[in-house]
């Protein structure tokens, strides 16, 4: 299993958000993660990146076999986990190119492989840009400095097809785009997805779903995943809202 | 305790005073009538101020008791140099084409002798010798700006002041090449020096200038610069200095610029290490259309002390100034910024912008940042901002997920901060030679040993992030 979630509480500020979460995800799966706001869902991408300020009381986060609840991020980065942002932050002053190669070499030099060399970092990012529709020199602007909503967004994919993850997480990355950026970002996980990585994607509603097909969908409410099952969760969802799942919890 | 001090401290002023009653022969060996006259002026006004102290609200934050408590030697006369101190001061920054001024423990320096005519009619030497050789310049310009009757280190620098840098740019002269003054001390015993720069660009000239003070060794030394700077109608220069002193000395660096109209100044102060470092700035807008760029960056740390002065004169109508001054400070470094905007009665159309922006790496690191702005004329642009803050964490956070470690994520972000000063560096060769440095400082790689700070002698280390311009 790639990543084994097994009994997690974290709680931000003495506050409990996630209480008693279990979720396995396998090689070659897509995970989605659906759930009204509140519930937990980015706070679930917090503790598996290692985000300061969120502190797990209880449970163990397995991943590729490790325990990496004591792992700094950038190792779980490292280690070959990816966190699409909900809000990408803008970083003035350093342009993404530079910020990419220093992402890309870090990553390398943990794998014991020299600096990319600049020809070949060159050729990756036109291969990237093409893949996630970007035409202009993003590559050139400071990362993410005056980019509109949906350029951010497209900018989280790039960054995650350059870094080639095994587990990309997704945190309600298609919160405020348009249909066409959508299908950008959904084309850009598609083409990435393989028998060799699975995919975390955290939404609150299934319109994403409809362009990247998940293999289950979970639902969490309060804290837990209260229920899973298949691509039609996702759809009886959107009909029927997140009310019955409160109901039906609280029967 | 107090009293002694207070005795100790009147003990180097009187010190000096005696030292100007019994040397005056020596020291105005070269002077001409007016600058002599200067000299008894200030020092005058200097028996009556004395160094500055921290009651005085101008120096409220930063404190000279122990500075001035220190044994300072003087050097009435050039030191004798060495046989390789023509390699001391030879610059090795690569495709960078300066002329060179090297001055020795305030004493100018040069084997072509002390006042050279280039062939464009550019004359740079020593203050010293160019007083006899251009007496009308001097009399038109000297101890014109530099105001000794309010501040202790201008007085006694007027009065004292044996060498310095003398630049004139004849009216219309473009100089191509940058003018490089590289200042060292290099003394086993602690020093006092007085250095006193006279610049002056004519009618529709250019100039870029570099002035760098370095030190070599770890004695303590107290520099004490005073530069008058004119500038022309319609001429333009830009002067950067870099500061790499050891944490031992200190530098008060007074320096005043005059500017036509249509004039264009950029200055750029960039502090990378020094024990207490004084920065007054004192630019005068006399003309309309002149327009000032007043930059700086400072990166400090351990307990070093950084002071910005900066006053802004708006005298006349429709000139613009631009102040922006940056600082990092790490451990227990300390910093003020004091902008200072004055807009006269009649200057009408002013635009002034000031902001300093600050980073405290750690909780004990401290800076007093205060904006003042003085107008009295009805339809100007000012403002300014100031800002303190520690490293983005959601910034932070953001980098290490994508795999940086730390501490190449805090480099990331602090050059970031820095960068739109570095990149206001029009000469690209010294822009890309600073960049190295800024970098170099804050990996804490940065050694004062390297004999100019441009030497940059050290191997470079290979390093995670290489930040690039190119087009990639």
């Amino acid at each position: 299993m790639l990543l084994n979630i097994k009994n997690l509480h974290v709680e931000i500020d003495g506050k409990e958000i996630i209480r008693g979460l279990n979720l396995g995800v396998n090689y070659g799966e897509v995970h989605a993660i659906m759930g009204p706001n509140g519930s937990g869902k980015s706070t679930l991408a917090a503790a598996i990146t290692g985000k300061e300020g969120y502190e797990i009381t209880k449970g163990e986060i397995w991943y590729k076999e490790k325990d990496i609840m004591e792992m700094p991020p950038e190792e779980r980065a490292n280690e070959g986990i990816f966190l699409s942002f909900q809000y990408p932050v803008e970083i003035p002053g350093v342009s993404m190119a530079n910020f990419m190669r220093t992402a890309i070499n870090s990553q390398r030099e943990f794998r014991g492989q020299p600096p990319i060399p600049a020809g070949e970092l060159l050729k990756l990012i036109e291969e990237k840009k093409r893949l996630v529709d970007i035409h202009d020199k993003l590559t050139n602007r400071s990362v993410n400095e005056g980019f509109s909503g949906g350029e951010k967004k497209k900018n989280e994919i790039f960054q995650m097809a350059l870094l080639d993850p095994t587990l990309g997480i997704l945190d309600e990355t298609d919160s405020g785009l348009d249909i066409d950026a959508l299908k950008v970002v959904a084309r850009g996980v598609n083409q990435l997805r393989s028998d060799n990585n699975a995919f975390v994607i955290i939404t609150h509603y299934q319109r994403l779903l409809e362009y990247i097909q998940p293999d289950f969908v979970h639902v969490l409410f309060d804290g837990q995943i209260v229920k899973s099952g298949g691509k039609s969760l996702a759809f009886e969802l959107e009909a029927k809202g997140y009310e019955w799942i409160k109901e039906e919890k609280l029967v | 305790m107090k009293n002694e001090t207070v005795i100790q401290n009147q003990a180097l002023d009187e010190l000096l005073i005696e030292l100007f009653n019994k040397e005056k022969e020596l020291l105005t060996t070269n002077d001409i009538e007016k600058v002599t006259q200067h000299r008894n002026e200030a020092m005058a006004s200097f028996k009556q101020t004395g160094f500055p102290n921290s009651s005085m609200e101008q120096w409220r934050h930063t404190d000279l008791e122990d500075l001035l408590d220190e044994q300072f030697n003087y050097q009435l006369r050039p030191s004798k140099a060495d046989g390789d101190i023509e390699e001391m001061f030879k610059c090795e920054v690569h495709n960078f084409n300066t002329e060179i001024i090297s001055m020795l423990n305030g004493w100018h320096f040069s084997k072509n002798g002390q006042l050279h005519t280039y062939p464009n009619g550019m004359v740079m030497g020593s203050i010293n010798a160019a007083m006899k050789a251009y007496p009308d310049l001097f009399n038109k310009y000297y101890g014109e700006i530099a105001d000794y009757t309010s501040n202790g280190f201008v007085s006694i620098n007027t009065a004292l002041a044996q060498d310095g840098v003398f630049i004139w740019v004849p009216d219309g002269v473009e100089v191509e090449k940058t003018m490089q003054i590289i200042k060292m001390i290099d003394l086993e015993e602690n020093l006092f020096v007085q250095s006193r720069n006279l610049i002056i660009l004519g009618e529709n000239s250019k100039l870029s200038l570099m002035h760098c003070d370095d030190s070599i060794n770890q004695a303590t030394s107290l520099i004490n610069t005073v530069t008058e700077v004119y500038v022309g109608k319609g001429a333009k220069l830009e002067v950067y200095k870099l500061q790499n002193l050891n944490d031992n000395s200190a530098l008060i660096n007074s320096t005043f610029i005059k500017q036509e109209a249509d004039s264009n100044v950029r200055t750029n102060t960039l502090t990378f290490n020094c024990g207490l470092i004084r920065n007054n700035i004192h630019v005068r807008l006399d003309g309309s259309g002149a327009h000032a760029d007043v930059l700086g960056l400072y990166l400090m740390d351990k307990e070093q002390h950084v002071d910005n002065q900066i006053r802004i004169d708006h005298n006349v109508a429709q000139c613009t100034s631009n102040e922006l001054f940056k600082g990092i400070l790490d451990d227990e470094a300390s910093a003020v910024f004091n902008g200072y905007i004055h807009v006269a009665r009649d200057a009408q159309k002013t635009n002034a912008y000031q902001n300093n922006k600050n980073i405290l790496l750690k909780p004990t690191a401290t800076i007093n940042t205060m904006p003042f702005l003085e107008i009295y004329a009805d339809d100007v642009k000012c403002s300014h901002g100031a800002t303190v803050g520690q490293l983005d964490q959601e910034a932070m956070f953001y980098i290490r997920q994508r795999g940086v470690s730390e501490a190449n994520a805090r480099l990331l972000l602090m050059y970031a901060f820095a960068a739109d000063i570095i990149e206001n560096i029009s000469i690209e060769p010294l822009r890309e030679r600073i960049d190295t440095m800024v970098k170099k400082r804050l990996r804490g790689e940065l050694s004062i040993c390297e004999k100019c700070v441009l030497h940059c002698g050290a191997p470079e280390k290979e390093y995670h992030f290489d930040i690039d311009y190119s087009k990639i």
